[in-house]
């Protein structure tokens, strides 16, 4: 059987440095991303996106400190390169342009920019900003369950129209299933230019990371983001070596290695996890519940220290619609509820 | 009894606000509105109100600066024209209540430094961000207790309530923000965040504020301390509330806060518009009484 997708180039960007700091708590030391940035670079992955796993600008009480600043990592990581583009992501309203400057001083040559699928009008002075250092610019469009494939296609013509080369669908609740991505995908393909690429970015809540990759690409996206045993927030996302298996058995070319990204995946990253990353009761509900899946750590911490199950808050919070960047909100929604619950005094501090 | 006049400068969401907030003050009045398009939605309803208006900007206002007796305007264009716009009313002896992140004057919270600047004859003091306004308080009220190392603030904005001058230029709001958590705050190091949800029904604005104390915090003080200082919000916004906290672990304390508006000309969820034309006017009759009881006397400024 010859797969429709064969000879399809296909970009990888890897996560495991960026999405995997949430799953560490922010605590990779810079060797550890030495290492791994080494060895995905030694296995032909084009794009290595490192930071805080909130990005540039991330290192705050709302989001975690991480052990180093994104600066050490990004130099540390980009001075070992041969082949392989460092990436880095800025969330306008959290990290600046000053700070994407500096990360391209150190040697960042790719960036997401982010924001929620709705709000894209905040991201052009960084977009333009990212062009005119050079870098490769994506317009990265989160939480993209939450918008409408009209509406995601409105929303990433204006990314174009700032400058940004590629438009991704970003599926940060794992909420999406194959359907939801074509028609999205679909939508942005016959809507943008035609030089402007696609990408997608998935998260394994409900185990369809890379099932949603691959109808991305029968779609016409060319840029997959994936990490390596799936090192990311929640589930984790697109299981990079997994996502390579598949993508070899169709015939695509991506030009890593997929014994490398194998041992890599399992000799270096596997060890390094504190938890085990997959499918539980808790990242299940954040797919299930469609709620961003860097909650999820947040959640159970809070939900240990008074009581409540995690489960609960994370469908709390998707009740309440909070989006990307409110983790501030998790925690006052777990007292609010501690207090409905008799857990706290109602006139409690 | 007598009103002090006051021009509204820019015939947006907040200018039409403010129009509101005046009306119902003891001490001020407001008279003009300058706008840039004949035919604005702002215009026309300050035209209703029984505001003089004029569509071509500052100066079609300044010939009847002296005439009308104008002594207080409020900037609600952008910081690209404030400066221009200052310097022009200023030089007629008009004090500026600058509601755009120029911030060529001093910042200006009302409970944590109104007097300061009223006392000192300020032409131009700048309202900082909304942002600012809900934050500010809290972190002042924690470092008047104890120095503060950091404090951290995020403010969640409804997608609704965020104009197209801070969509287009969220760095400045950043960094504004967080400059002025230093400078009005007290905090040895400030970082603002911010975040616009798009939810329908829109959310109302909600602030959290992360304060990390020198030493260990001193926990009665400080809840006291943060209540007295809600409580003095609530003064001229009525609808600023403590949700939860504060809450103490290690060095931090954490305070979340909920603002909903008045909602006067804005929707009551637009928290975020309602506490800048609330501290404006706040800021604005603060001057105002001083200026009716002849301790202040606001006289041409001559520009070198």
């Amino acid at each position: 059987m010859t797969s429709s997708l064969k000879d399809r180039k296909i970009l990888l960007h890897d996560m495991t440095l960026r999405d995997g700091m949430h799953a560490k708590r922010e605590q990779i030391s810079v060797d550890q991303m030495v290492k791994i940035a080494t060895g995905l670079d030694e296995a032909g992955v084009p794009l290595i996106q490192v930071t805080h796993g909130a990005g540039l600008g991330g290192n705050s009480i709302q989001h975690g400190r991480a052990l180093h600043s994104n600066e050490a990592y990004i130099s540390a990581v980009a001075s070992k390169m041969k082949q392989a583009k460092v990436s880095v992501l800025l969330i306008p309203g959290l990290g600046t342009m000053d700070e994407l400057k500096s990360a391209y001083d150190c040697g960042a040559r790719s960036v997401h920019v982010a924001t929620h699928c709705t709000e894209a009008d905040t991201t052009r002075q960084h977009i333009a900003f990212a062009r005119k250092l050079g870098m490769d610019t994506t317009g990265f469009l989160m939480m993209a369950h939450l918008n409408t494939p009209e509406g995601i296609v409105e929303q990433g013509k204006l990314m174009e129209s700032y400058g940004a080369q590629t438009i991704y669908v970003t599926d940060s609740a794992g909420y999406m299933l194959t359907d939801d991505v074509r028609a999205r995908v679909g939508a942005l393909r016959a809507a943008l230019k035609p030089e402007t690429e696609i990408g997608f970015h998935g998260h394994h809540n409900l185990g369809m990371g890379i099932a949603n990759s691959i109808t991305a690409i029968e779609e016409g996206a060319t840029r997959i983001d994936a990490s390596l045993a799936g090192l990311g927030a929640g589930a984790g996302n697109t299981p990079l070596e997994v996502f390579l298996a598949v993508s070899d058995r169709l015939g695509m070319i991506t030009g890593c290695d997929l014994f490398k990204l194998m041992d890599l995946a399992e000799d270096v990253v596997v060890p390094l996890m504190d938890h085990q990353v997959r499918v539980d009761r808790a990242s299940l509900t954040l797919g299930f519940a469609g709620v961003y899946s860097t909650f999820l750590l947040h959640a159970k911490r809070a939900g240990e220290k008074y009581g409540i199950p995690a489960r609960d808050i994370l469908v709390e919070l998707g009740r309440q619609k909070m989006i990307g960047g409110q983790e501030d909100m998790i925690y006052d929604t777990t007292l609010t509820m501690a207090k409905a619950r008799g857990l706290l005094p109602s006139d409690a501090a | 009894m007598p009103k002090v006049k006051c021009a509204l400068i820019g015939s947006g969401n907040i200018g039409t606000d403010l129009i509101y907030k005046l009306r119902r003050s003891e001490w001020l009045e407001p008279v003009w509105m300058v706008g840039i398009d004949p035919n604005s939605e702002g215009l026309t309803r300050a035209r209703e109100l029984g505001l003089k208006t004029t569509h071509e900007g500052v100066d079609g206002l300044l010939p009847h600066v002296e005439a009308d007796n104008i002594q207080i305007a409020f900037d609600a264009t952008s910081a690209y024209v404030h400066a221009e716009n200052s310097r022009k009313l200023n030089a007629l002896g008009v004090l500026m209540v600058d509601l755009t992140p120029a911030a060529i004057g001093p910042l200006c919270v009302p409970p944590v430094n109104l007097k300061d600047h009223a006392a000192k004859l300020e032409m131009n003091v700048n309202m900082i961000s909304c942002a600012g306004q809900a934050t500010i308080p809290i972190v002042a009220a924690v470092s008047q207790i104890q120095p503060v190392d950091y404090a951290e603030i995020i403010a969640s904005l409804s997608s609704k309530s965020v104009g197209p001058g801070t969509r287009a230029n969220l760095d400045e709001f950043v960094y504004t923000t967080s400059n002025a958590l230093e400078r009005v705050g007290g905090a040895k190091k400030g970082k603002a965040l911010c975040i616009i949800n798009p939810a329908e029904p829109p959310m109302l604005m909600r602030n959290t504020v992360y304060c990390e104390t020198e030493g260990t915090p001193d926990e009665a003080r400080i809840i006291r301390s943060v209540r007295d200082m809600v409580a003095e919000v609530q003064k001229y916004v009525p609808g600023y509330r403590l949700v939860n906290g504060p809450i103490f672990e290690g060095n931090r304390v954490s305070v979340f806060l909920e603002i909903s508006g008045l909602g006067d000309y804005l929707p009551r969820y637009a928290g975020n518009l309602d506490i800048m034309t609330a501290a404006a006017t706040r800021t604005a009759e603060m001057f105002a009484e001083e200026i009716l009881s002849g301790r202040i006397k606001l006289s041409p400024l001559v520009v070198a």
